[in-house]
């Protein structure tokens, strides 16, 4: 009985670590610029499917990583200066469409290059199974919690100690107040980007070993993302990340316990419950609306 | 954010709409264009492959519309609204097939089903705004998609089930011409409708919503009751169609529900053009239209609809037929 609750447990805290991931890559965009970047999820996808391909074209592991990493930095930037720089006044809704366009339009490349096959990433250290009190975690899930955790950690030094980082504070928390004392918040939203574009890379590579990786899988990571974050209340990083914890045990103890076939309505079950008791999310501060 | 200038900007949404018409008929002209476009085109409509298209069209435009009253007009965006046509086309499908109701009987259940799940859901889901509507508009939509694809036992399952043709009043309609009379009928009708509620009182509420919710508060809208109200009617419309759409091709799968259903359906709400009635015409024209020409890209159809998506959004951010009125200086529908 104990051993099945931990197994769940650990799978659910492996996926949410990933979702988590995702989350902070929605809030950081949204609390600099308000959009809701629903192209979030193909930065994950891009993480994983870049350092695949150059993995089998020969480049060792770790300069694959690396390399995916930055290029989808950079597609992070190009798409702020290309796509979202010059609507940055348009409506909610408008800006959901042009980001969902930018989404369609990095998969629908992705598909033409690499075509529509699944694609793996090897386990960092092995694959032998530990033995925790009957459960079994793989090697690669602690991975996954190590670099959530370490990306927290560092994000937290960033964005309490660095001058960027309190600058990105700063414009979230109020954008003319950051552009009187000289912060160029033109810059802090491309940034932004590239940040998030960043977070999701990083969270593609280190789940592509457990779960494969394809051109399509960023849809159902992003909106579980979008999710992750909305439960967290889009606030600050420990909401995103406790949302993407909480997101990814649920959708695990849901499949393991009520119906696996139901797993991926969990979430949006979830976050319809929570956002009719408690419309900020469980972690957002209670806003009123100023007239 | 913006909230400063929201008082200024209601005021200036409702002023148009507030003034008298100059013309009665003036607002009828569209209407009259409409319904003229589709008779000649029942007459130079060269054979069933064209008409398919226009039938199809003229589905997506209703639903269009309902979604548009109250995306456009109230200004509460729905990220989730498939999930009701799906309510309609599982309704019509099962009952039908399955329970052997008539047509007409499980078209009518689905509406009150889809009806009364929107107006229990709405209260608590309208209160909510921005990303967190948005949020949770998806939400229910995901939900009904992932039920209608689980539950195999009534709906086949991912695969999809078969439907019997639609049999009105004995009159079974078959064929793509006897379609396309109907659909054409229910799309003026819809048209219709949609243009009288904008310009009542009702419907001048509802754009002062869209303006500042609070400021309609405070001059005597009972902004709840008119946000549930419209919610309702946008759901139940879209189930109808879900049902005709069903019906007509004979054949219907979950995706008919799904997330990406929904978002069609909004982009084709914001590129016609928000709070434009022949703009969700032409929006869902073209965007039923764009994917039978992309066909000819092979393999690149999804990179060049998302450009095509971008780039009219951000040239065009108010969408086609506001833009264009803007611009050769008549008044948009």
């Amino acid at each position: 009985m104990f051993a099945q609750f931990l197994q769940f447990l650990f799978s659910g805290i492996t996926v949410g670590a990933a979702y988590a991931l995702a989350a902070l890559g929605f809030t950081i965009i949204y609390n600099t610029s308000s959009v809701i970047n629903f192209a979030q999820g193909e930065f994950i996808m891009l993480g994983g499917m870049l350092s695949a391909v150059m993995l089998s074209a020969g480049v060792p592991l770790p300069i694959a990583i690396a390399l995916a990493i930055i290029a989808t930095g950079i597609v992070g930037l190009v798409l702020e200066k290309l796509v979202i720089e010059p609507a940055r006044d348009a409506e909610v809704v408008t800006l959901i469409i042009i980001t969902i366009g930018a989404s369609l339009t990095l998969r629908g490349l992705v598909q033409v290059w690499l075509g529509k096959g699944n694609r793996a990433l090897p386990a960092f250290s092995g694959e032998t199974p530990i033995r925790i009190l009957g459960a079994s975690l793989l090697p690669q899930s602690l991975w996954v919690l190590g670099v959530a955790l370490a990306i927290v950690a560092v994000l937290g030094w960033f964005f309490t100690r660095t001058v960027l980082g309190k600058a990105m504070l700063a414009t979230s928390y109020n954008k003319l107040a950051a552009q009187l004392v000289g912060i160029n918040t033109k810059l802090i939203l491309l940034l932004s980007f590239g940040l998030s574009a960043v977070l999701g890379a990083v969270g593609g590579i280190i789940l592509a070993p457990i779960t494969y990786t394809s051109y399509d899988i960023g849809i159902m990571l992003g909106i579980k993302g979008f999710v992750a974050a909305v439960l967290g209340g889009l606030g600050g990083g420990f909401g995103a990340v406790a949302g993407g914890l909480i997101l990814g045990v649920a959708e695990s103890m849901g499949a393991g316990y009520i119906s696996s076939a139901y797993k991926d309505a969990v979430p949006f079950v979830l976050i319809l419950l929570i956002l009719f008791f408690r419309p900020s999310g469980l972690f957002g501060a209670k806003v009123s609306e100023r007239v | 954010m913006k909230t400063s200038t929201s008082f200024t900007a209601a005021a200036a949404s409702v002023k148009p709409a507030a003034m008298p018409s100059v013309n009665r008929f003036a607002r009828y002209r569209g209407l009259l264009v409409l319904a003229t476009i589709a008779l000649l085109l029942s007459l130079v409509l060269p054979n069933s492959f064209y008409f398919d298209v226009v039938i199809r069209i003229a589905i997506n435009a209703i639903v269009v519309i309902a979604l548009n009253l109250l995306m456009g007009y109230t200004g509460q965006v729905s990220l989730g609204h498939a999930g009701f046509l799906g309510i309609g086309a599982y309704s019509s499908a099962v009952l039908t097939s399955q329970y052997n109701w008539p047509p007409l009987a499980a078209l009518l259940a689905g509406a009150v089903a889809a009806g009364v799940l929107a107006f229990i859901v709405a209260r608590p889901i309208l209160k909510l705004k921005g990303h967190t509507l948005a949020m949770a508009t998806l939400g229910l939509g995901v939900i009904i998609s992932i039920a209608l694809t689980n539950e195999a036992q009534f709906t086949g399952g991912p695969d999809g089930m078969a439907v019997p043709s639609l049999e009105l009043f004995g009159w079974s309609v078959s064929g793509e011409r006897q379609w396309y009379v109907l659909v054409a009928v229910l799309l003026v009708l819809v048209t219709l409708a949609a243009i009288n509620l904008i310009d009542s009182p009702g419907g001048r509420a509802l754009q002062a919503i869209h303006g500042s919710e609070i400021a309609s508060r405070v001059a005597g809208v009972d902004t709840t009751r008119l946000k549930v109200r419209i919610f309702v009617l946008s759901a139940v419309v879209a189930s109808l169609a879900g049902s005709l759409s069903a019906h007509y091709v004979g054949f219907v799968t979950p995706g008919i529900a799904g997330f990406f259903h929904s978002i069609e359906l909004v982009t084709m709400v914001v590129t016609g053009g928000m709070a434009s009635i022949f703009g969700s015409i032409v929006g869902a024209a073209l965007l039923t239209l764009l994917p039978q020409v992309l066909s000819t890209f092979e393999g690149w159809e999804t990179v060049v609809f998302g450009v095509i998506l971008m780039a009219t959004m951000i040239f065009m951010p108010k969408g086609l037929v506001p833009t264009l009125a803007q611009r050769f200086g008549k008044r948009g529908g």
